[in-house]
């Protein structure tokens, strides 16, 4: 990646807060124009980071770029990034206007220049009839926009935005998701999203860089984070999974616990306790023997069968585990009933290797 | 459900109606009948301040004659004014430093500020005495104080238990605050300055103005510390008039207690109105 399409470069950036490290040596670039999440449980390091490419908190060591511009110990007013709070942090004793021009009078814009850009912003979240409420007279998603506007009105190099969608209920949140995603692609600017909603960065992000404990264990595309996780931790965090216990035995083979071996490339070192991890959607059912050529197959028996409307989830014991497979709602005679003998097969394209 | 227990909110109705409304009015008639006594003997002819024998503004009369009450006034407003101003910028600036920071020594200094509330007056006024007495020249190296002036050692020691309210009623207001606000201000392009200036003062005013008023009403009433501190020649109106109780009670006294009264009523009513007129004025 060239230096000029680095949006925000975070470089051996640790941070500590006494005893207890937040962010463990995080290396990461983040590029122009991108939508990029930080996903993550609470507590794992992910608004740390956030507040540190955003100043209102330093690094204990490492470094913050934002196009390739070393931001050292600037402090938050002097950074080109905006904010969007998790608590909105609107100014409650000023009207939506007032709010959203704030960060214009506070860098000393032209009066007429503020207001078009005042109202310009305001258009664009949609919020034009309520410029002279007060945020105590808006509704949570009516705040949202508001912290939106006074945000993307500065025009930011990069906007952070920190669990924005959480205070709002299930049906906002998705229209917020979809408004978000396209107001991204409008104004064409780098928003760095933290979400411990696995959902929403995946629906919403261009990549997504996933954060446990302080690290970050992966960074790609929603699909290869999904498709194929690097670690156990991201394959269990992003949706349902199996993992079937495994070891290493060369650069493109693992032996699963009964012995079976499966042809997939991994960088770990020969005899590593690995898991070969399968998303239940990419399990197959069939008759015992009847599992395709090519693909891996294991034998069990149905434990249990639950009935989803638009998919049948079956629970399957092969001799040493247990798998969760999904299928699609089949008619009744493809069915298979609890007790029944069947063979469960997986393309190894669709199995990654994991460990942790 | 238990007799007796209530079972709505409604207005409670028969007997229980007219003791409760009896029981507010003796609780008034408890705080307020010595006010209005106070203020019906001040325009008593008589020279005794409990038998009338009259209407007469002699005693109002007697209190424009009198330079000796009116300079003790005088000296009490700038006394209240001086140590309110110096009290309400400390007492938020510790507030904020409470709040906001985490510092070496935060804790102490915490439970420090908290002590002249606690203490007796009494033991703040000998402490003070003392401390003057000790330190009275040190002090006065400084160019243009003259702490054998007794106006300088009233306006600090009234500073001295004034910061503590100040703080503790801006600091009330100070934790109902949204951090983020001020973090928000700062990610906007705001100064620390213009962040306190434009977003935090605005939030905790009500509570700086609520500590100011405080101050004032603290300092005004003021006997106990004023009358250890005070020297000749700055005697605020509380010492002044608490010193006139010991010649005997004449109705001077309470023409002096009117006005003050009337005074400081003015001032809260003005305080309410103003409060009024901001608020309906931001909806």
């Amino acid at each position: 990646m060239s230096e000029a399409s680095v949006a925000v470069g975070l470089h051996g950036v640790v941070k500590r807060f006494g005893d207890v490290v937040a962010v463990d040596n995080l290396d990461l670039d983040i590029r122009d124009g991108e939508f990029f999440s930080l996903l993550g449980p609470s507590g794992c390091g992910k608004t740390t980071t956030l507040r540190m490419i955003a100043g209102l908190e330093l690094p204990t060591a490492g470094s913050v770029t934002i196009h390739g511009e070393e931001m050292g110990i600037r402090p938050p007013n002097k950074r080109p990034v905006n904010t969007v709070f998790q608590s909105y942090a609107l100014f409650p004793h000023m009207d939506v206007a007032r709010n959203v021009g704030f960060g214009l009078e506070m860098r000393k814009v032209p009066k007429e220049e503020r207001s078009s850009l005042i109202d310009w912003a305001i258009d664009l979240v949609e919020m034009g009839a309520m410029a002279h409420r007060k945020p105590a007279q808006l509704s949570g998603g009516q705040q949202q926009r508001v912290a939106l506007a006074r945000a993307l009105v500065n025009r930011p190099e990069v906007l952070l935005l920190d669990e924005p969608l959480g205070a709002l209920d299930l049906k906002l949140r998705h229209q917020m998701q979809h408004e978000l995603k396209e107001l991204q692609r409008e104004v064409g600017i780098t928003f760095v999203y933290v979400t411990h909603d696995q959902e929403e960065a995946v629906t919403m992000s261009d990549r997504i860089g996933v954060m446990h404990d302080g690290k970050l264990l992966q960074v790609d595309s929603p699909e290869r984070i999904y498709e194929h996780p690097t670690t156990r931790f991201v394959a269990d965090f992003i949706g349902q999974t199996n993992f079937l216990e495994a070891t290493v035995a060369s650069a493109d083979e693992v032996v699963l616990a009964n012995g079976d071996r499966l042809r997939l490339s991994t960088d770990h070192d020969g005899g590593a306790a690995v898991a070969v991890t399968v998303r239940p959607e990419r399990l197959t059912v069939h008759g015992r023997d009847e599992a395709p050529v090519g693909a891996h197959s294991l034998d069990g028996v149905v434990d249990s069968v639950v009935y989803m409307g638009n998919a049948i989830n079956y629970t399957i014991s092969v001799d040493w585990m247990h798998l969760e497979v999904r299928c699609p709602a089949t008619l009744a005679d493809d069915r298979k009933y609890e007790g029944d003998e069947v063979t469960v097969s997986f393309d190894p394209d669709h199995a990654s290797v994991v460990v942790g | 459900m238990g007799k007796g227990v209530a079972l709505s909110t409604a207005e409670p109705m028969g007997a229980a109606r007219w003791l409760l409304r009896g029981h507010s009015a003796l609780v008034y008639a408890f705080f307020y009948a010595p006010i209005v006594v106070l203020a019906f003997y001040s325009f008593n002819e008589s020279q005794l301040v409990g038998r009338w024998s009259g209407f007469s503004l002699r005693w109002y009369e007697a209190f424009l004659q009198n330079d000796n009450i009116q300079s003790s006034l005088w000296v009490s407003v700038k006394i209240c004014v001086a140590s309110t101003v110096i009290s309400v910028v400390l007492g938020t600036l510790a507030a904020l430093s409470i709040e906001r920071f985490r510092w070496w020594g935060q804790k102490a200094f915490d439970a420090v500020l908290y002590l002249p509330i606690i203490i007796p007056d009494v033991t703040m006024a000998v402490m003070m005495l003392v401390f003057f007495g000790e330190t009275a020249e040190l002090f006065n190296i400084i160019p243009g104080v003259d702490l054998t002036n007794g106006l300088e050692k009233l306006v600090l020691s009234h500073v001295a238990f004034n910061i503590s309210f100040v703080s503790v009623v801006v600091r009330a207001r100070l934790a109902n605050l949204d951090a983020a606000m001020e973090e928000a201000a700062a990610d906007l392009y705001a100064n620390r300055w213009q962040a306190f200036r434009r977003v935090t003062l605005p939030q905790i005013m009500p509570g700086v103005l609520g500590g100011a008023l405080l101050a004032v009403t603290l300092s005004l009433d003021d006997v106990v510390v004023s009358s250890f501190v005070s020297a000749v020649g700055a005697t605020p109106v509380s010492v002044y008039v608490f010193g006139m109780l010991r010649k005997g009670v004449s109705p001077l006294i309470n023409a002096v207690s009117v006005v003050i009264l009337a005074a400081s009523m003015t001032l809260v009513m003005a305080s309410l109105a103003l409060e009024r007129a901001t608020s309906s004025r931001k909806r």
